[in-house]
């Protein structure tokens, strides 16, 4: 009944702007956080600024694909990442925006919104993603009018009503199953076939209050006050129809946070950052992981691996640096 | 009643309540008769002031001291509003109960009250301390809401940094009649003078963009 957030609560602490750092790492989802862990434990002098801790854990009621736990909820999985980080004493700079990254002699500074400026030999880019828009004619006017992009904050409001689901991913059918406990009638419009994994689509069976048109593009959201239905394609036919419908939840995947970045790296045409085996980016010193990259799989296990991969790849990257000038000047 | 707050829970609180500086001052109006949640707003309260010596509760009640009520413009039952060390009302009101993901707004503006207040750019600040008209914002939340505390925290801070602003939490599943007014059906839902709308937890700076094109 109470989800405390010890990121939200918890003040500022004391975070030393003088240092040098060997890695920052930006962003508190699981890539920045496990890579703060494996960093720490090689020895480096690491960081973690974020906006919050636990990233798009916090927007996850359950998860049940993290190898060791059945079931999970977000929350508690994000609290467990962050203790586990507190114990080896990693600073975290939380509540902290940062505005830009720029290239400097000895590595980066990293500007905040609050105008401080911090220094790191190396820099990781761990600011993950936010949920990607559909882009159709009444999407911005009806939003929180109908549209929305959260299913946990916003189901509860559609009690007896018939609603929309954009999208076809794991996010989507769970979107589906959440909102079932609420709205009269449920109509998914997926511009293909399901991505979603088999669990979730044999749940999504045993629902009775459930409609889904694949291959259906959504066109439109129309309305007055507040949403009253969308304009949606047969791919098939190649005809138009209207379906009534008094909201519409959009759950068609992510986009990645990485427009503080886009004069420095090479980003790709979905704006994701550009990495390759060890998670270096396109200039030397800056790396990135989890869902801000263009690896495909945008899931935790993978986000905390590719965090992994890159304080690996960092502590050697520096190891180089200090035999090939060992008495390189700091700062 | 059993405890709202676990053992767990009562003891992270209890800790991160160390912190407190100055005492803050909590006025829960309620109602007798028909008043869903006020019961456990109350014991809510009371449960954290148990938890620190300088966190204060006094009860009211919405009629019998309606004058007082008035004076916090409170008209909604459970409504509580955060009184700084020297009993100044100083905007920062909750309407319904900060369960949930509202622990966090509500811890967060009890900490800040008592004179931990963040940092912010100078032009920030700036702009915030020029604001001169009489701004009332709402936020209106659900508490399965993990990004509403956020939209509370910026109105409740805005409204500590400028004394003609006042913040407020509205949870939208207790005050439903309110919320069909303001046709909310999307959290958090961010409305500033009863006219201007915002959408989603929004980055103070836009708050501060609305309240300026007033
Ligand atoms: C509804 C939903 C359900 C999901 N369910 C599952 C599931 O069941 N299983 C699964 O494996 N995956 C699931 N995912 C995907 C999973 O949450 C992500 O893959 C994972 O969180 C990515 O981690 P990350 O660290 O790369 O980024 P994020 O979790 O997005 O974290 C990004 C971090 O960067 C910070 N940040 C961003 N910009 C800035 C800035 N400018 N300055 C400072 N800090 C910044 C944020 O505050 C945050 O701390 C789900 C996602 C969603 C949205």
């Amino acid at each position: 009944m109470f989800e405390l957030n010890l990121n939200t609560v918890d003040r500022p602490t004391a975070f030393d702007t003088d240092t040098l750092w060997d890695l920052l790492v930006v962003g508190g989802g699981p890539a920045g956080l496990n890579a703060a862990l494996y960093a720490r434990r090689k020895g480096l002098q690491v960081a973690v600024i974020a906006k919050d801790f636990g990233g798009q854990l916090h927007n996850t009621t359950d998860v049940d694909n993290v190898i060791g736990h059945t079931l999970v909820s977000g929350k508690a999985l994000a609290d467990k990442f962050l203790e586990h980080v507190r114990t080896l004493e990693v600073p975290m700079l939380h509540d902290a925006m940062v505005h830009a990254l720029t290239r400097q002699r000895d590595g980066f500074m990293i500007e905040l919104a609050d105008g401080r400026t911090l220094h790191s030999k190396t820099v990781l880019i761990a600011t993950g993603s936010r949920p990607r828009k559909l882009n159709i004619e009444g999407e911005v006017t009806y939003a929180n009018k109908g549209v929305s992009y959260c299913t946990t904050c916003d189901a509860p409001f559609f009690k007896g009503k018939h609603v929309l689901v954009a999208g076809g991913g794991n996010s989507a059918a769970e979107a589906v199953i959440d909102l079932s406990h609420y709205a009269r009638h449920i109509t998914v419009v997926h511009r293909s076939q399901w991505r979603a994994d088999q669990v979730l689509l044999d749940k999504l069976a045993t629902l009775r209050n459930l409609t889904v048109h694949l291959e259906t593009a959504l066109l439109a959201v129309h309305g007055k006050d507040v949403m009253t239905g969308a304009t949606v394609l047969d791919k098939a036919t190649h005809t138009t129809r209207q379906l009534t419908a008094d909201g519409l939840f959009i759950e068609i995947g992510t986009l990645p946070i990485s427009e503080w970045v886009k004069d420095l790296v090479h980003r790709n045409e979905r704006g994701e950052v550009v990495v390759d085996e060890n998670q270096a980016t396109s200039i030397p010193g800056l790396y990135a992981a989890g869902d801000v990259t263009n690896q495909p799989f945008k899931q935790i296990i993978i986000a905390t691996a590719e965090g992994a991969k890159a304080a690996l790849a960092i502590t050697q990257y520096l190891n180089h640096k200090t035999k090939e000038n060992p008495h390189a000047q700091t700062i | 009643m059993p405890k709202l707050f676990n053992d767990d829970i009562a003891k992270q609180i209890e800790t991160i309540l160390e912190q407190l500086d100055k005492p803050v001052t909590l006025m829960l109006f309620t109602k007798s008769g028909s008043c869903p949640t006020c019961a456990e707003t109350r014991q809510m309260l009371e449960e954290i002031s148990a938890l620190s010596q300088k966190i204060n509760i006094v009860l009211k009640d919405l009629e019998q001291d309606s004058d007082l009520a008035k004076q916090y413009a409170i008209t909604l039952s459970p409504s509580f509003v955060m009184l700084d060390a020297e009993g100044t009302y100083r905007g920062v009101k909750f309407n319904g109960i900060p369960a949930g993901h509202e622990i966090n707004s509500f811890i967060s503006a009890l900490l800040e009250m008592s004179g931990l207040m963040p940092k912010f750019h100078p032009s920030v600040l700036k702009r915030i301390q020029k604001i001169d008209k009489p701004v009332n914002i709402k936020v209106f939340v659900t508490l399965s809401c993990p990004h509403c505390p956020g939209a509370v925290q910026s109105a409740h801070r805005l409204a500590m940094l400028n004394e003609h602003i006042d913040g407020e939490m509205i949870e939208a599943q207790t005050f439903n009649a309110l919320s069909n007014q303001y046709k909310v059906s999307g959290v958090p839902k961010i409305v500033i003078n009863d006219a201007h709308e915002l959408v989603g937890n929004q980055p103070i700076e836009a708050f501060l963009d609305a309240i300026e094109s007033l």
